[in-house]
């Protein structure tokens, strides 16, 4: 029935009957082309190959991670206006416009792209940027590697897009439960491209985990003891824990998911022996410690942003620290509040709430030192410090209605509500999103050499923070009704005013979202007058910031000593910030190569094989992968060393400009920036 | 990333012919222990399986110690406390899967719980219906 050649593929895979998915692919094809035609006119393809496709440097990865992350927001975004509008209108008699399974396939894309291919990219690019400047180190302990996490969450995330045009997405929602995700159930490629997306992208986020740990360990600046570590640095630190503890079960879980239906196994099955039960526990034991995987790096974007525009020293720093390895373990003994209505027992369900409740405190404990830093401080109320304050109130509301379900008795009544829905919203959307937002502001001068337009900024933040107010408000009322998940059609009159303002809700987000695009253009239009000439745009306290904008691509000429733990202002104090060194040295520097890229088109062509049943091309793609990792390893000449004059020259010019804008090169005002703290 | 920069990147020990040859004893020895205990019979079957248990788990530290050059030196203390925050981790995991798969087993009134098969599942039978009987009456 399968042919050789293709597979399960014919050309019936492609709906062409379906108006609303071909109007999408059209467009996004369209775009797509108009960017490759825009590439080609200007003569930019070389440019585009050697300086990004091939680059190991963990600044332009940083960048396209990010770049990733807000593609996939849009994407993501037009399944949640979708999914509003549907709801908006399909009470009794109205049908909508969508059907229901068509329907099921959108918020199940909505979760796994919000979460896997917008979340975790966008803190892994601005991670990427920004930790090893903070810990004054010249890349990552494995920039080849880097390069290959990037192209396999890339190319995970162009399986969910195809999908769109050839065959369709899951249905079984973001979570694919069995039985529903077992072949019997559906026998489509839908569930396949959820596993091969999540599992192709969760190896690279997992090569991520342990580049990143490994760099913090072993490449910090000298003086850089633990607790002096940025507090930043130290929320990726923990999170990199999580990332290597949790996501190997990921794995062997969408491993398991894969032979049930690829080889007729029954791990979840309901008869011959399986347990579909096993499937959730081992789903959440990924799935929760990886909420606090989104969360815990903005945790440390909004204790970066909080200390540098309130020009203090952050409030708690130890406190800061040990909550964020509190939660690191904590994380992993909450799972089971994702299915109390599983079936255990009294004890069982005691047991998991009383640990949900227990890990609110030292996320209350953040919330404190956050509130405390601001106190007395001389806060400016920039984009990134509005978002930090939405987050503030926004999660706080977001993390009571977490503990309120962190009682078994009420999660009976709430599980699988549309309050479960509006609870983790308001816990991911503020409490990542809004700090992704932040951290894009905050870094995005570093990364580009130009500030972002504070104007569109705050018009971005305004839309997004009333709108996500006005979207999910209403969620917590209709959980309170009785209204379920993931519904395409209810029959309760009571329920559409409310789902019509959280569609307005959405409306008023996508005018944020068109407020960044704007932003943007508009920042990009001003780069001139919005340049950022020292590299310090903000009056930092880390060393990021010592490094000109963007920096040079071994950031730092001479590796600084640390004596503070606000390195940088412990510098400007001194007053050495901008010293030269007295004689350059020639740098140590990874060489760029095309094998990530190429590893990753590989993975691609595997993971779509895979997919669609095509052995010859998966054993082939395979085959590709592991002949490329192996000639890649026998090249010897991954290195090479910039001669010291060529980074003088670099260093001169940065100084050069400095100098020419009026720079002193030491902080202009020095603020009475530890007055606060005796 | 120079060719000799990786040999003591790592700040462990490497371990000496010595140590590698200790560890590999110990190992065997730990392996024919609960082999011999298994074909003697000497022991009841309970006290086998504690035999078997306590064997493997010297074993696992015998590995770490002698293969993996674990130990309390300073150089080492970040894999140790890596390990330990593998190892609790991990009994978490484990544990608490088998904790709660096994309650919602008994929960679903599986025959070979409920109606215990000889000996000892009879009083997790009995604790099992006693559960229920609570749940029922609440």
């Amino acid at each position: 029935m399968d042919s050789a050649l293709f597979g399960k593929l014919t050309v019936s895979a492609i709906p062409f009957d379906n108006a609303i998915v071909m109007w999408t692919v059209g467009v996004a094809l369209t775009m797509g082309a108009v960017i490759l035609g825009l590439v080609t006119y200007y003569g930019k393809w070389s440019y585009l190959w050697k300086e990004w496709l091939t680059s190991v440097d963990h600044k332009r990865i940083g960048v396209m991670y990010v770049i990733l992350a807000l593609v996939m927001l849009l994407r993501g975004f037009a399944d949640a206006i979708m999914m509003r509008a549907q709801q908006a209108v399909a009470e009794g008699p109205s049908q909508g416009y969508l059907p229901p399974y068509h329907y099921d396939q959108i918020f199940s894309a909505h979760g796994t792209i919000m979460i896997i291919f917008v979340a975790m990219p966008f803190f892994i690019g601005l991670m990427n940027i920004a930790v090893p400047l903070q810990i004054g180190a010249r890349d990552v302990a494995f920039p080849f590697m880097n390069a290959i996490s990037l192209w396999l969450t890339v190319i995970s995330a162009a399986l969910v897009m195809v999908s769109l045009g050839v065959g369709d997405f899951s249905h079984a929602g973001w979570t694919g439960y069995p039985p529903l995700s077992e072949s019997q159930y559906s026998p489509g490629p839908g569930v396949d491209y959820w596993i091969w997306s999540l599992q192709l992208g969760g190896i690279g986020t997992l090569m991520t985990g342990i580049n990143f740990f490994v760099t913090i360990v072993k490449m910090r600046a000298p003086g850089m003891t633990y607790m002096k570590m940025p507090v930043f640095t130290w929320a990726i630190f923990v999170t990199t824990a999580l990332i290597m503890m949790a996501f190997p079960v990921l794995t062997v879980t969408l491993g398991l998911l894969t032979l049930d239906r690829y080889l007729g196994m029954h791990f979840f099955t309901n008869n011959l022996g399986g347990n579909l039960m096993m499937f959730p526990n081992l789903f959440w034991i990924w799935g929760h410690p990886e909420v606090y995987i989104v969360i815990l790096p903005a945790f440390g974007m909004f204790s970066e942003v909080v200390a540098t525009f309130s020009q203090k020293r952050l409030f708690g720093y130890h406190s800061m620290i040990y909550a964020s390895i509190a939660i690191g373990v904590l994380s992993f003994a909450v799972w089971l509040h994702h299915f109390f209505t599983m079936g255990a027992g009294a004890d069982v369900n005691a047991f998991f709430g009383i640990a949900t409740m227990i890990i609110a405190v030292p996320t209350g404990v953040k919330i404190f030192n956050w509130l405390f830093t601001m106190y007395r401080g001389r806060v400016q109320f920039t984009t990134p410090v509005l978002w930090t304050l939405a987050f503030i109130v926004t999660f706080t509301i977001g993390g009571m209605t977490g503990v309120l379900m962190s009682v078994p008795a009420a999660d009976f009544v709430l599980h699988n509500s549309e309050f479960l829905v509006a609870h983790f919203h308001n816990m991911l959307i503020p409490g990542a999103l809004f700090g992704y937002f932040a951290g894009y502001a905050y870094w995005f001068p570093k990364a580009f050499g130009f500030r972002l337009d504070e104007k569109w900024g705050k018009r971005a933040f305004w839309a997004w923070a009333i709108g996500f107010l006005v979207a999910f408000m209403p969620l917590y009322a209709l959980g309170f009704m009785g209204m379920p998940r993931r519904l395409s059609h209810y029959d309760n009159p009571a329920w559409q005013p409310y789902l019509e303002v959280a569609a307005a809700g959405a409306a008023i987000i996508f005018v944020g979202i068109v407020c960044q695009v704007m932003q943007l253009i508009v920042s990009i239009k001003n780069r001139a007058a919005l340049r950022d000439v020292t590299g310090d745009p903000w009056n930092g306290h880390t060393l990021e910031w010592a490094v000109a904008s963007p920096p040079p691509f071994y950031n730092f000429a001479e590796i600084p000593v640390v004596h503070d733990l606000d390195a940088f202002t412990d510098m400007k104090e001194k007053g050495i910030a901008y010293q030269r060194p007295a004689k350059y040295r020639d740098i140590h520097m990874p060489r760029n190569t095309p094998a990530g890229f190429i590893i990753g088109m590989f993975a691609f062509s595997f993971g779509f094989a895979m997919i669609w049943y095509i052995w010859w091309l998966a054993l082939a793609s395979a085959f590709g992968m592991l002949i490329t990792l192996i000639v890649r390893s026998l090249n010897d000449n991954v290195d090479y060393y910039v001669p010291a004059a060529e980074v003088e020259r670099i260093e001169n010019e940065h100084h050069r400009q400095m100098a020419d804008a009026g720079a002193t090169g030491v902080n202009a005002e020095p603020a009475p920036y530890f007055a606060h703290q005796v | 990333m120079q060719p000799h920069a990786h040999a003591d990147a790592s700040g462990a020990s490497h371990g000496t012919l010595k140590s590698y040859l200790t560890g590999f004893v110990l190992s065997i020895i730990l392996t024919v222990i609960p082999f011999g205990l298994v074909m003697s019979g000497a022991l009841p079957a309970g006290w086998i399986l504690v035999g078997i248990f306590l064997a493997a788990i010297v074993q696992i530290l015998v590995h770490m110690h002698y293969f993996l050059h674990l130990d309390t030196s300073s150089e080492q203390r970040w894999n140790v406390m890596a390990m330990a925050y593998t190892v609790l981790i991990i009994a978490t995991l484990v544990g608490g899967s088998i904790w709660i798969m096994y309650n919602t087993r008994i929960r679903m009134m599986d025959a070979s719980l409920m109606a215990g098969t000889p000996a000892a599942p009879a009083a997790t039978a009995a604790a099992a219906s006693r559960d229920m009987a609570g749940m029922d009456a609440r």
